[in-house]
């Protein structure tokens, strides 16, 4: 299956709910030709905003949106559908920016961080497949120095994408190793160097000290590194991704991030309350354990995806 | 940046206090706010709307029922619903069988299966002696496997060879002959994550549930988890009949909405929680926290408390009045019995105080439990209205009648009778405003009525509202000796300090 499709099946599949329940606005059939939404669609259409993750405020300014819109015709479930999807692509058009390399760092550091189990292993190893097939070479870090068996997947990924994986022994500091790491890839010239981190809660302050520790390491290398710092989210995170956002921004200076899973019934929406929030680009999307499973964050794709309007066109 | 759901509760219930009674708008607009706070909990939408619905007719019936502050009514309200949505009372594993038990841990990727499947292992091994087997079934993601021999390694534990090319079926297959051969007690299945829309994974694991006939199917799930843990949880149970869900991350600083939604949609009760990445961090879990984290119920507790206080204020002066007059009789005493039970008996009571652990073995010892008190209620119950009031009756025969009423013996009457004279002789002693103060230290004021009749100390219990002082509280515990200051307490002996029945800490608890 091509990623295309991937992607679609995927997001459709997170979209079920809300086009269902866009589809089943009671009041929608009462409305008979009106061209404006009453106060009652208004609230359902803000709840199936919440059931896909948006959070309350982005939902109820959604709502809002729509109740203001000025339908050409009578409002049917399809044209609520891509009005939506059309406001939701508007706040998601800004950040939705690709990682681009900037040949001028030698490598260009990219480091993934992110709470347990969000993805970021194999998040770098689809990222290290993506440029390697690009013809860059690119190293990866082992910075996960506290799991069990962390640097083993790593490791494994590193075969599997044919790209250079550089460790140290579990237990061992990952500051130390980042620096090391960074140290080889800019002796070796190497393109890029992508650092995976050990998964941390952001509440924990002494964790994500560390993390800031391996990024004031590495700046003793490269005053300009890391040039992407990556937050990894789950693509079945709630409300709680704007406190992992926020605190990884403080600890990590993050600059982007990249949504894993939905390739699964998650919604993803959080995206929406995120872009609203802090404006970070949203790079990728992973939608599925392989190596070929990224892709690139497309705004208008998502929203309809989101409210069911790519159901429709296909 | 977020509002709390407290700091929200609070604008409404400020707003509710105002005004006295509850009308059904009142309702309505603090349940909206309500209803907002638990969607910013991640709790999903269609959970939050039964449990909304549910509590709308709660709380309407309970303010035109009762006359204590409506606000306070449906705070409390809140927060019992929601423990009881979540589960009531802790659910531990079902592992009691004819060896080996087998448990089958399921749920998406990077849910925390494998670590919580180590964990799992250390605790059954550690806390319950058990010889466990650990065995993964996860050929998908890198280096599963080899996390969890580690983990098993770790926590001392068996872990099942690795054989390559066998399908997940076929390592379970194996997994349970060599735990059957080798006598292991319980055999702890690890699975690759898998995404509930995955038909041919999940068939996968229906397969692997028929070859091993799992006591536990636990579906691991992650605390951070939003709206899609309906859908999860749904998918997985009806796939393969889920017996219970393991939490995991309760440790991050996410409100854990996803707890309701998911044990609201199977009806399956929460049985771990994972709080930390160490090896140990694993807990039973308990649906009261856990309400509290959802509804950051810390303040909101407390509110209720000062409005439990407030009411049992008003309830003091009452009494006061009423013993300065010298009319305290026994419905006033079952009052104060009632009180102390409420507090969770005598063994909440004792577990709220530091210090006392180690005299438990003494409280026994002494006979004083909460079967005495629950006893005394009893006593009091099987009294008339006319003897509850002039307790002056109670002659033989009628004390005979009481006891065998009660299920108790007439020496039991005899030594309620005892205590509540010499409890009515002292509050009259006391009389007017020093009694009311000493009644509303005994009954909402702290602990220092407490001290008092614990440790029997001359004055000390008087007055002592505000904060406990626990320094005199344990001095007078070792001065005066735990037995005997608690007849204090409770009769059996003149009391020294204030009976200080029906006390309750004023300190906030968590
Ligand atoms: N379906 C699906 N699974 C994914 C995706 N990305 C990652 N996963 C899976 O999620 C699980 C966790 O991924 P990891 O890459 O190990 O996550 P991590 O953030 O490195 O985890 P820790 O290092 O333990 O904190 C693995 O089983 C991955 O295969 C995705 O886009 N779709
Ligand atoms: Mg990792």
């Amino acid at each position: 299956m091509g990623w295309l499709q991937k992607l679609k099946q995927g997001l459709s599949k997170s979209s079920q709910k809300v086009a269902d329940s866009l589809k089943s606005l009671t009041s929608l059939s009462s409305l008979m030709g009106a061209s404006k939404l009453d106060a009652s669609s208004i609230e359902e259409v803000e709840d199936a905003l919440i059931g896909a993750d948006l959070g309350t405020k982005s939902a109820a300014r959604l709502a809002e949106a729509m109740r203001k819109h000025k339908f050409d015709g009578p409002v049917t479930s399809d044209s609520l559908a891509a009005a939506l999807a059309d406001a939701i692509a508007e706040i998601l058009r800004p950040v939705a920016t690709p990682l681009v390399l900037d040949s001028a760092h030698r490598p260009h550091v990219l480091l993934l961080v992110g709470v347990n189990g969000s993805g970021k292993t194999t998040t770098a190893g689809k990222l290290a497949q993506q440029w390697h097939q690009q013809g860059k070479s690119v190293m990866l870090a082992a910075g996960d120095t506290f799991r069990a068996a962390a640097i083993e997947q790593l490791q494994i990924w590193g075969e599997r994408t044919g790209t250079k994986v550089i460790a140290g022994d579990q237990g061992g500091d990952a500051a130390a190793l980042a620096y090391t790491a960074l140290e080889k890839a800019q002796k070796e010239q190497a393109d890029i160097l992508i650092i995976d981190t050990a998964g941390r809660l952001q509440n924990r302050t002494e964790l994500m000290d560390e993390l800031a520790k391996i990024v004031r390491v590495i700046r003793k290398l490269d005053q300009s590194a890391p040039h992407d710092s990556v937050i990894v989210l789950d693509g079945t995170v709630g409300q709680n991704a704007l406190s992992q956002v926020k605190a990884f921004q403080q600890a990590a200076d993050v600059s982007g991030l990249i949504v894993t899973k939905l390739d699964g019934s998650a919604k993803g929406g959080v995206v929406v309350a995120l872009a609203e929030e802090f404006g970070l680009p949203v790079h990728a999307v992973g939608v599925g354990e392989g190596a070929d499973d990224l892709q690139p964050f497309d705004a208008q794709e998502f929203a309809n995806a989101l409210t069911g309007v790519a159901d429709r066109q296909d | 940046m977020f509002e709390t759901l407290k700091g929200k509760l609070q604008t409404v219930f400020d707003g509710l206090a105002k005004r006295g009674a509850l009308s059904e708008a009142d309702v309505d607009a603090a349940l909206r706010e309500v209803r907002l706070a638990l969607l910013d909990a991640d709790v999903a939408l269609p959970v939050v709307k039964s449990f909304i619905e549910k509590l709308r007719n709660d709380a309407v019936g309970v303010a035109s029922l009762r006359s204590v502050r409506p606000d306070q009514q449906v705070i409390k309200i809140v927060h019992d619903a929601l423990v009881e949505m979540l589960g009531g009372d802790a659910a531990p594993l079902n592992i009691a069988t004819n060896p080996p038990a087998v448990i089958l841990m399921a749920g998406l990727q990077g849910s925390g299966k494998t670590t919580t499947a180590g964990k799992l292992a250390l605790r059954l091994k550690t806390r319950e002696r058990k010889k466990v087997l650990v065995a993964s079934l996860d050929m998908t993601r890198p280096a599963a496997r080899e996390q969890l021999r580690l983990l098993g390694e770790q926590a001392e534990a068996g872990v099942l060879p690795e054989a390559d090319s066998e399908t997940p079926a076929q390592i379970a297959k194996r997994a349970l002959q060599v735990a059957k051969l080798q006598a292991y007690d319980v055999l702890i299945l690890d699975t690759a994550g898998r995404l509930s829309i995955d038909e041919a994974l999940m068939a996968e694991l229906r397969d692997i549930k028929t070859i091993t006939n799992p006591h536990e199917i636990l579906l691991v799930a992650d605390a951070m988890t939003g709206q899609d843990a309906v859908n999860t949880a749904e998918a997985f149970h009806k796939a393969i009949g889920i017996t219970g869900i393991a939490l995991t991350r309760l440790d991050g600083d996410a409100r854990g909405g996803a707890a309701l939604s998911m044990r609201h949609i199977t009806g399956c009760p929460i049985k771990l929680g994972g709080v930390g990445e160490k090896q140990d961090a694993l807990e039973e879990f308990d649906p009261a926290r856990l309400a509290g984290r959802i509804l950051d119920m810390g303040d909101v507790v407390a509110l209720v408390e000062k409005a439990s206080e407030a009411i049992e204020a008003e309830e003091a002066e009452r009494m006061a009045r009423r013993m300065a007059k010298g009319q305290f009789d026994m419905n006033d005493f079952l009052t104060q019995i009632r009180q102390l039970q409420k507090m969770g008996g005598l063994g909440g009571l004792m577990g709220m105080l530091p210090g006392i652990g180690k005299m438990q073995k003494q409280i026994a010892a002494a006979g004083i439990d909460d079967s005495m008190i629950k006893r005394q209620e009893a006593i009091i119950l099987s009294m008339t209205k006319k003897e509850r009031v002039s307790v002056g009756l109670l002659n033989a025969s009628r004390r005979k009648r009481i006891a065998a009423g009660s299920g108790t013996s007439v020496q039991d009457v005899n030594k309620l009778v005892k205590q509540y004279q010499d409890m009515a002789r002292m509050m009259k002693k006391l009389g007017g405003k020093t009694g009311a103060a000493a009644m509303k230290a005994m009954m909402g004021g702290g602990l220092g009525g407490m001290g008092g009749g614990m440790g029997g100390g001359p004055g000390a219990g008087v007055p002592g509202a505000g904060m406990p002082d626990l320094n005199a509280l344990s001095r007078g515990l070792g001065a005066g000796g735990f037995g005997k200051g608690l007849g204090g307490l409770l009769g059996g002996g003149p009391p020294n300090g204030l009976p200080g029945l029906g006390v309750k800490p004023s300190g906030k608890k968590k």
